[in-house]
């Protein structure tokens, strides 16, 4: 169904985009002006995804906005963000962006979401648009993701208004069967899915007794939800046909290579910054290439889904 | 670990002025703090700001201009309350030896003093250039012409208090006459001032250290909220040195609010 072939050792061709490697910047992480997202690429990530963009500007949560549990971290944000508008600023310096430049966006409306696919279709510098649908902490978006009905019609919306760019949809693991949401991100005209969006979470501070976080809600990211990731990963994989970038705890070369057995095609990086630095994806690059020739595999597409054997 | 908020119980308070106070604490991470770090302050149901370490020994300390909502809150904290507190955060000051100046203008004061403590310690020879609004504004003055042995020169905006002006004018005027051969400046105050501080020191071929203030949010260097040029300056910064501040073209002309949009400054 859709092209996926592998250049050489790290490289990865999926959706027609060329990326050096499979360490993708996740959403949310930095990607909020065009200095830093250039900063992430110099740094050695394979493709960029930006902040979540919406049709108008967004201040967020006041803090508490994130708390760091060692085993994962627990962020309400809140989607900040500038509004598409100006952010196409910052899009128009990331033009000849040597890596894949993915355009991360939520709407409230299928209204809103019309009117950023007709703008976004014009933008030279989006490579591809991943649609998030699954923020935990945001009403109204965190509900899309939820249902295969709004799901579908959402990526179809956005299917009709957006000419010339793959859709990603990015998945919520905060419902009982993601392989029914996956299917429909699938039937409204994804063309490739991440799995998965932050695990819906919350922290009390027990010496006020009150939830820590401004926003109250949050979303878990980090180590703590790799598993779950993973799950999800494999149970899409099992049933559709479809690329899926995983994402959720990759810290170590050992994390990417069990998210690519278990069927993504690359993978996404956040949390890990936190603890690592922006060193992170030189040096998982090379505990990559590492293990590939330790185990004889000549590429990524090698290992690809083979958990999935029988 | 640092990143987990902990309470801390205020064992003084100290009114430095008319809008400054600082709020002295016991905490072990901060005793082992570089000058220069700050911590993410956490006022419960209001706000978390980030704050320079403005002391640092067996007892700590934040220093606070009552500006907003947050630091309101923070002044009506009493000996006994509690606050919380993560950190310490950022890189901290590279301390050089030698002969070094020191350009402040007001609250940014806070995050200097502990550096000028050490820089004295370690016998250098230290010039002190700070610029308040006014003389009702100004703080710590006898506290520095105690540690420095070298020039100290205050300014204020209406000359209530020292020379009238700028301190990063007075501070062009005299290394310009007098070209004193400094080893580092250190620079922290309002961006405006520090890009001017630094557009001057690039001319005269001094090395700069300049602690950079920005809205934050984490703290840990992944939210982006902090961004100035291609850093971060919880986890990059606070403190930067020449080829990085070269790199910041916005510096001093606008700023990012917690939407990312910029705002003139």
């Amino acid at each position: 169904m859709i092209n996926r072939k592998y250049n050489g050792f790290l490289d990865v061709e999926i959706l027609n985009l060329k990326f050096p490697n499979p360490l993708i910047l996740a959403a949310g992480i930095l990607g909020l002006t065009a200095p830093l997202l250039k900063r992430v690429v110099y740094s050695g990530a394979g493709g960029v995804v930006t902040k979540s963009i919406g049709l108008k500007s967004r201040e967020g949560y006041p803090n508490p906005t994130i708390v760091d549990l060692g085993y994962g971290l627990v962020n309400s944000m809140g989607l900040p963000n500038p509004g598409l508008k100006m952010f196409i600023e910052e899009l128009e310096e990331l033009k000849g962006l040597k890596v894949p430049l993915i355009l991360s966006i939520y709407a409230f409306s299928e209204e809103e979401l019309m009117t950023m696919g007709k703008i976004i279709s014009k933008l030279k510098a989006v490579s591809a648009v991943e649609l998030n649908v699954s923020c935990p902490h945001v009403g109204g978006i965190s509900e899309i993701g939820k249902s295969p009905e709004l799901v579908k019609s959402y990526v179809k919306t956005l299917k009709d208004n957006l000419s010339n760019k793959p859709i990603i949809v990015k998945l919520t693991p905060n419902v009982s069967d993601i392989t029914s949401i996956a299917m429909a991100a699938v039937n409204g005209g994804a063309d490739a899915l991440t799995a998965i969006n932050t695990v819906k979470s919350m922290v009390i501070d027990i010496e006020t007794g009150k939830p820590l976080l401004a926003g109250v809600f949050g979303g878990l990211s980090g180590p703590a939800i790799k598993p779950i990731a993973l799950r999800c990963v494999y149970e899409i994989t099992e049933t559709l046909d479809v690329p899926v970038f995983g994402c959720g705890g990759v810290e170590t070369a050992r994390d990417v290579i069990e998210f690519i057995m278990a069927g993504a095609v690359a993978v996404q990086i956040g949390s890990a910054i936190a603890r690592r630095g922006l060193r992170v994806f030189r040096e998982i690059s090379i505990e990559l290439k590492r293990f590939l020739e330790l185990k004889g595999f000549k590429s990524l597409e090698e290992v690809r889904g083979l958990a999935h054997r029988r | 670990m640092k990143n987990v908020r902990r309470p801390v119980e205020v064992e003084a308070v100290v009114e430095e002025n008319f809008k400054i106070k600082t709020f002295l604490f016991k905490d072990k991470l901060c005793f082992k703090a570089r000058p220069g770090q700050f911590l993410m302050v956490w006022i419960v149901g209001v706000d978390e700001i980030p704050l320079s370490i403005s002391r640092i020994g067996d007892l700590c300390s934040v220093t606070v201009a009552k500006v907003g909502e947050a630091t309101e809150a923070m002044h009506r904290l009493k000996v006994g309350d509690r606050f919380y507190i993560r950190g310490p955060y950022g890189n901290g000051f590279r301390e050089g030896g030698g002969y070094v100046a020191i350009v402040a203008g007001g609250i940014g004061l806070a995050a200097l003093l502990p550096l000028v403590e050490r820089l004295n310690a370690s016998n250098c020879k230290i010039d002190v250039f700070i610029g308040f609004r006014s003389k009702s504004d100004a703080f710590w003055v006898d506290k520095l012409t105690g540690f420095i042995n070298g020039k100290l020169t205050i300014s204020t905006d209406d000359g209530s208090l020292g020379v009238k002006g700028l301190i990063s004018e007075v501070f062009r005027g005299y290394v310009k006459n007098f070209k004193p051969r400094y080893d580092m400046i250190y620079t922290c105050g309002p961006p405006a001032m520090i890009r001017q501080v630094f557009q001057d020191c690039k001319k005269m071929n001094y090395k700069v250290q300049a602690s950079l203030e920005a809205y934050m949010r984490c703290g840990i260097g992944i939210c982006g909220s902090c961004c100035l040029g291609p850093y971060r300056v919880c986890s990059d910064g606070p403190v930067f040195s020449n080829n990085q501040l070269t790199k910041m073209s916005e510096l001093g002309i606008y700023k990012r609010g917690p939407d990312g949009l910029k705002i003139p400054i």
